[in-house]
């Protein structure tokens, strides 16, 4: 028998078409990619410019030429920050108990609500906000005013975070070997020790990877920022009181303006939100590998 | 300083499975005892007893006495974290701390558990890392991760971590099973030092690594799947391996099982 194949044989053949469907299907899924990327860099930098970065829309007019999106970038740091202050500590805690801890009933409990909050659509956290603290709590305390504020936005985005949150963490602690666990406790160390400084720190990449996920997600999200902070063209530092805009709904608005001036804003604000997206994730996962042992 | 273990009629229990029945046995303090026997016959269930690693899992738990120096280690007042800084334990597979380095690993039970001050942790890495046999290969690259050693140094990396928390009993869950024969030799002679200073209990496989290393040895078994393990027979290893008392171990070394 030879050892070399035929250059005929059906193998070599199945192994030819096999390689070309899946190079095809791989250029078949950038088109998209690269259509996206390339309409959004081309069109976005039109106006993307000082101006743009460091001016609101305060007294600019939708047939101006002027005016920016800082008002909104300082919407959407601000609201993206207080829904990652509020649900990374809450989510990766949630994330801690049911893997480290949770047996029985109300371990399992949890993890059927996360799986349910998992498929709330934005737009109904942004009406359980509304119905919930702009026209119920925050009246209380506001001479009966509703109270729409970046805060508002964040609680929305933090009913869509935390899920994300506790799911993609859940993942990554089950991911630890118990090997590991074991060799902490074989050593008298703790359980609770044993998390904070031998699980948590193996599994931090991938935690941190799943926050950027939902960071990203909540960045994009246009409908709660409209239910519950209302949007305004001018610039509100206090995410605590007014209303607040933010880069996806100032796309909204700009993307349904009929004027000349107005696609070339929501264009730029898009590309605005991606590269920060990108700049946020990019930062973290930096921070998440200084490690001193990744020299 | 070294301890006596007595085990008096220790059963362990995967949730309603009885895995080991009523094993009593007396380990000596400075000697090696080897724990051998079948596949699923409970050896290394017994030896995580020692350490009460055991009831980690869930569902898992001991009944019976476990006496460290006439000192219950089940009893419902001792802090089960203070009974394993006293049993140390090495594992089947190396599993040094993949965040940490190799002074980081060697240090984190007594960092962990509170000593703070540098010299004390520095002084305590180079005599557990001299006495692992490992500190003339790693004394120059400390800071260097841990998970980046060969398999065999990671498994003297965990002996060492394992007696930087200075305990009395040293329990090893086949210690060499995942190493090659240099490594075993390595690990072997590191086992006949370390008995002038602590009791050592180690589960293993090669019954050739038993006869050698060993000074008292156990025989487990069970009868069928689905029964207990049980101790068949406990003497001084070269008893055991020339003349033992019970027709059941003889088959089993010489390879006749069954």
């Amino acid at each position: 028998m030879s050892l070399q194949t035929p250059l005929q044989s059906r193998r070599v053949i199945a192994d030819r078409m096999a390689t070309v469907l899946i190079y095809a299907a791989f250029l078949l899924a950038l088109i998209p990619l690269v259509s996206v990327a390339w309409t959004l860099v081309s069109k976005g930098l039109q106006r993307l410019d000082g101006t743009f970065l460091f001016t609101s829309m305060n007294n600019i007019g939708a047939f101006d030429d002027r005016g920016g999106a800082y008002h909104a970038i300082v919407g959407t740091l601000q609201q993206a920050g207080l829904a990652t202050l509020i649900t990374v500590p809450l989510g990766v805690l949630g994330a801690i108990y049911i893997v480290e801890y949770g047996s029985g009933w109300f371990a399992q409990a949890i993890r059927f609500f996360v799986d349910v909050m998992t498929g709330i659509p934005s737009i109904v956290a942004g009406l359980f906000v509304l119905a919930f603290w702009v026209l119920v709590v925050t009246p209380v305390f506001n001479d009966g005013r509703p109270g729409f504020s970046g805060f508002a936005a964040a609680l929305a985005l933090s009913v869509l975070m935390l899920p994300t949150i506790v799911r993609s963490t859940e993942e990554m602690l089950r991911l630890v070997p118990a090997a590991l666990r074991e060799g902490a406790y074989a050593l008298g160390i703790p359980k609770w020790l044993t998390i904070v400084r031998v699980v948590i720190p193996t599994a931090l990449p991938g935690i941190v990877t799943g926050i950027m996920l939902a960071v990203a997600r909540a960045c994009g999200e246009t409908a709660p920022v409209l239910l519950v902070a209302g949007g305004n063209p001018a610039i509100n530092f206090n995410a605590f009181e007014g209303n607040q805009s933010s880069l996806s709904l100032f796309v909204f608005e700009q993307a349904g303006v009929a004027s000349q001036y107005a696609p070339a804003r929501a264009w730029a604000a898009a590309l605005t939100l991606v590269v920060l997206v990108l700049a946020l994730t990019i930062a973290a996962k930096l921070l998440a590998r200084r490690n001193p042992l990744a020299r | 300083m070294a301890t006596r273990i007595e085990a008096c009629g220790v059963s362990a229990y995967y949730g309603s499975f009885k895995a080991i029945d009523a094993v009593t046995m007396t380990i000596e303090p400075k000697s090696v005892t080897a724990l051998i026997g079948p596949s699923g016959c409970g050896k290394s269930t017994f030896l995580r007893s020692i350490n009460r690693m055991h009831e980690v899992l869930p569902g898992a738990h001991v009944e019976g006495q476990l006496l460290l120096d006439g000192q219950d280690i089940y009893h419902r007042e001792v802090d089960v974290t203070a009974v394993r800084r006293m049993i140390g334990m090495v594992f089947q597979r190396p599993n040094p701390f993949p965040t940490m380095s190799i002074y980081d690993n060697v240090v984190a039970g007594l960092k962990l558990n509170g000593v703070k001050r540098k010299p004390a942790l520095d002084n305590a890495c180079e005599k557990a890392l001299v006495r692992a046999n490992l500190w003339d290969e790693v004394r120059d690259r400390l800071s260097r991760p841990g998970a980046g050693l060969s398999g065999g140094q990671q498994q003297r990396l965990c002996i060492a971590r394992a007696i930087a928390v200075e305990p009395q009993v040293l329990l090893m869950d086949e210690p060499c099973s995942a190493l090659d024969p240099i490594s075993t030799l390595a690990i072997e002679d590191l086992i006949n030092e370390l008995k002038n200073q602590y009791t050592i209990v180690i589960v293993t496989h090669n019954m050739q690594q038993a006869a050698r290393v060993s000074d008292r040895t156990g025989f487990f078994s069970i009868d069928r799947t689905g029964e207990p393990g049980r101790l068949i027979e406990y003497d001084d290893t070269s008893k055991i391996f020339t003349n033992p008392a019970m027709k059941r171990t003889e088959d089993y070394i010489t390879g006749r099982f069954g």
